[in-house]
C-alpha cells in the first residue's frame, strides 16, 4: 500500500486510490475491492477488544542471539525500530464484547512475524494463564514461520507452543485462531492448527511450504487459489471465512455458546 | 554412487587394500605386510579426516547415500519387528514405516521415516518426506501405545515434510501440530533418536518425546543449509557457510540443550559399520527406557511438557 499524500492511500490489490479517513474506518479493507490489507497487532486489538480492556502482559520479554547468528543482532534492531515493538507478537488480557479472554496478536511488521523464543514463550504463556484463570486463548495469527536466525531454538518452539495447547485442553476452556495474511510453516504447523475453532480472513495466504517450493515439489501447476484461506477451507483446515468487521461479533458469540452452558 | 570429497583419499586406500585382498586370494601371494600398513594408513586417515569435520561435512554425512536407514536399524537392533499399515482414511504412506516389536528387554512401538536406497526406491518413499497420511499413521501408533502402555520409540532421517500441493491440501501443516500433540498427552515413555537429517517441522512432527538423542553425524535444523543460503545471502551455493550459522550438528544440540544424548559412530560414520552403530544405538534407548520406565504415567507427560517448556533463550527487560 503506497501513500499518495497524507489524505490518499491506494489499494495494494485494485491500486483504487481511496480516501484515508474512509479506508481506516474500514479497517483497511477496501471499499471496493474488499482486500484485506495486514494491520498492526495494536491496531488489531483496537478493533477487537473493548475499549480501554486490553492489559498487556509479558511485554519486559526481548529476543537474544541464542546462536550468534549472522547479522540477527542488526535485523533485531532494525525491526524494533522499524515496527516500533520489540517482537512478533503482543499478548494481554482484555474483554471482547464483555467476555474476558487472554488474547495474543502476531505483528508481521517486526521481522514478518517469525516465531523465535520470545514468540515461543508468549505464547505458552497465553495457554498457562488461560489455564490458571479458566479463561478462553483468542490467537492472532499473522507469521512467516519460524525464525531461521535462532536455529534450533527456534524449531524447538513449534514443540513447545504445541505443548502448551495440550496442556490447556485441561482447561475446557475454548481455544480460537484467527489466520489472518500470511499464516505460515512453523506457526501454521504448531499450535495455530490446534485450535478448537479456526477463522480466517478473506484472501489471507495460508500455507505449509513457499509457493515456488510447493509448486516444484508437485506434478501440474498448483490451482489458482493455492494457500489462500478459501483453498484452506475448501480442503476442511478451516472453519470459517470472516470479513474483518465480522470478525469481533464472531469471537463474541463463538465465546458465548463455548462457555454459556448448553441452557440458554 | 556419490563419494563426497573428503571422504576420496580414504576410498582410494579402501579399493587398494581390497585389490591386494583379490591378489592374495586369486593367486595366493603373500601381502600381509603391505595390507597391514595400508590399513593403518587408513585408520590414521580416518582419525585425521573426522578429527575436525566441519558442519557441512556433517550435513553430506548425515545425507550420505550409504548411511543406514530406519528399517537397517530395527533389523540390526530388534529382536523381532512386525511392520503395520495405513492411516484409516485412505492412504498409507511408505515414507514412514510404523508397527510394534521387541527391543531387549521391551515391547514397544516403532515409527520411522525411512529413505530409499535405490532411485525407485528413493521415490517410492518420497525421498522420506513424509506426506499427511505417515504423520496420521504415526498418530494411530502413538494411540496405540497408549492403550496399551507400550514405550514409543521413533526413529528420525528426513530432509523435510512433503511441501508438494497434495500435501497441502490434505493438510500437511495439521498433520504435524497434531502428531505433536498426541505425543504430548502420551503418558508412556517415547524416545526419539535423529539417526541422519533431522529437517524442521518434518523431524520434531515425531521428536516431541521425553529423550532425544542425536547419532554423532546426525544434523538437526530449523531449515536446510540450502535454503538458508538463499535467504541470507540470495546463494544456495553459500550452503556450507550456512551450516556453521545454523549451528545444526549434534554437539551444537547438545550445548544448547535441545537433546540429551549423542550416540557415538564408528571411525569414519555410521555407514562404515551399520553393526556397532545399531548396537550403540540399541544400548543408548534400552538405558533411556529403563530410566523412563521408573516413572509415573503422569510424571512422563510432565516431564515432557518441561522438556520443552524451558526451551527457548529471552531476555527480561529491567522494568
Amino acid at each position: 500500500m503506497a501513500s499518495a499524500s497524507d489524505q490518499w492511500v491506494q489499494c495494494a490489490k485494485c491500486k483504487k486510490i481511496l480516501f484515508k479517513p474512509d479506508f481506516e474506518q474500514a479497517m483497511r479493507v477496501c471499499p471496493s475491492c474488499g482486500h484485506h490489507h495486514r494491520l498492526r497487532a495494536r491496531e488489531r486489538i483496537a478493533f477487537t477488544v473493548d475499549p480501554n480492556s486490553f492489559v498487556e502482559t509479558d511485554a519486559d520479554l526481548r529476543p537474544a542471539d541464542p546462536l550468534g547468528f549472522p547479522e540477527y543482532a542488526d535485523k533485531l534492531a532494525k525491526g524494533a525500530q522499524s515496527a516500533g515493538e520489540n517482537e512478533a507478537i503482543i499478548t494481554g488480557i482484555a474483554t471482547i464484547e464483555g467476555h474476558r479472554v487472554v488474547l495474543g496478536v502476531m505483528d508481521f511488521a517486526f521481522m514478518g512475524g517469525s516465531m523465535g523464543s520470545v514468540v515461543g514463550e508468549k505464547v505458552v504463556r497465553c495457554f498457562e494463564r488461560g489455564l490458571e484463570q479458566s479463561l478462553p486463548v483468542i490467537l492472532f495469527c499473522a507469521s512467516g514461520g519460524a525464525r531461521m536466525q535462532e536455529g534450533l531454538v527456534s524449531l524447538m518452539q513449534m514443540a513447545k507452543t504445541t505443548a502448551g495447547v495440550a496442556r490447556f485442553q485441561q482447561a475446557r476452556q475454548p481455544y480460537i485462531a484467527v489466520f489472518t495474511d500470511p499464516t505460515m510453516a512453523g506457526v501454521l504447523a504448531s499450535f495455530a492448527s490446534l485450535a478448537d475453532v479456526i477463522l480466517a480472513e478473506p484472501g489471507a495466504l495460508v500455507g505449509f511450504a513457499g509457493q515456488r517450493v510447493a509448486a516444484q515439489a508437485s506434478v501440474g501447476k498448483p490451482p489458482a487459489n493455492f494457500q489462500t484461506a478459501e483453498f484452506q477451507m475448501e480442503h476442511g483446515m478451516i472453519d470459517l471465512i470472516v470479513p474483518r468487521k465480522q470478525i469481533r461479533p464472531t469471537l463474541a458469540y463463538l465465546l458465548d455458546i463455548f462457555t454459556g452452558g448448553a441452557r440458554v | 554412487m556419490t563419494i563426497f570429497d573428503f571422504e576420496k583419499p580414504i576410498n582410494e586406500l579402501e579399493s587398494a587394500i581390497q585389490e591386494l585382498r583379490q591378489l592374495v586370494a586369486e593367486k595366493g601371494i603373500d601381502r600381509t605386510r603391505e595390507i597391514a600398513e595400508l590399513e593403518a594408513q587408513r585408520e590414521r586417515l580416518l582419525r585425521q579426516i573426522f578429527s575436525h569435520l566441519r558442519p557441512w561435512d556433517k550435513v553430506l554425512l548425515a545425507r550420505h547415500p550409504k548411511r543406514p536407514y530406519a528399517l537397517d536399524y530395527i533389523r540390526l537392533m530388534c529382536e523381532s519387528f512386525v511392520e503395520l499399515h495405513g492411516d484409516r482414511l485412505g492412504f498409507d504412506d511408505p515414507a514412514i514405516v510404523a508397527g510394534v516389536g521387541k527391543l531387549g528387554a521391551y515391547r514397544l512401538v516403532i515409527v520411522g521415516q525411512q529413505k530409499g536406497r535405490d532411485l525407485k526406491e528413493r521415490q517410492r518413499r518420497n525421498f522420506g518426506m513424509a506426506k499427511p497420511e505417515g504423520y496420521r499413521k504415526a498418530m494411530r501408533m502413538f494411540q496405540l501405545a497408549e492403550k496399551f502402555r507400550l514405550p514409543v520409540l521413533t526413529l528420525v532421517d528426513t530432509p523435510a515434510a512433503d511441501p508438494g500441493v497434495e500435501s497441502e491440501s490434505r493438510g500437511i501443516s495439521e498433520a504435524i501440530a497434531r502428531s505433536m500433540l498426541t505425543l504430548f498427552e502420551l503418558t508412556v515413555p517415547t524416545v526419539s533418536v535423529i539417526l541422519g537429517e533431522g529437517g524442521s517441522g518434518g523431524a520434531i512432527a515425531l521428536a516431541a518425546t521425553n529423550r532425544v538423542l542425536m547419532l554423532e553425524h546426525a544434523i538437526y535444523s530449523v531449515i536446510p543449509p540450502e535454503g538458508c543460503a538463499a535467504i541470507l545471502w540470495r546463494d544456495p551455493n553459500r550452503a556450507p557457510e550456512a551450516a556453521n550459522a545454523l549451528k545444526l550438528t549434534a554437539e551444537e544440540a547438545l550445548r544448547l540443550k535441545l537433546i540429551d544424548l549423542i550416540v557415538p559412530e564408528p571411525l569414519g560414520a555410521a555407514h562404515r559399520d551399520p553393526q556397532t552403530t545399531a548396537l550403540s544405538v540399541r544400548s543408548a534407548i534400552l538405558q533411556q527406557l529403563d530410566e523412563l520406565s521408573q516413572m509415573e504415567p503422569e510424571a512422563l507427560r510432565e516431564h515432557r511438557y518441561q522438556r520443552f517448556r524451558q526451551m527457548g533463550v529471552f531476555q527480561t527487560a529491567a522494568p
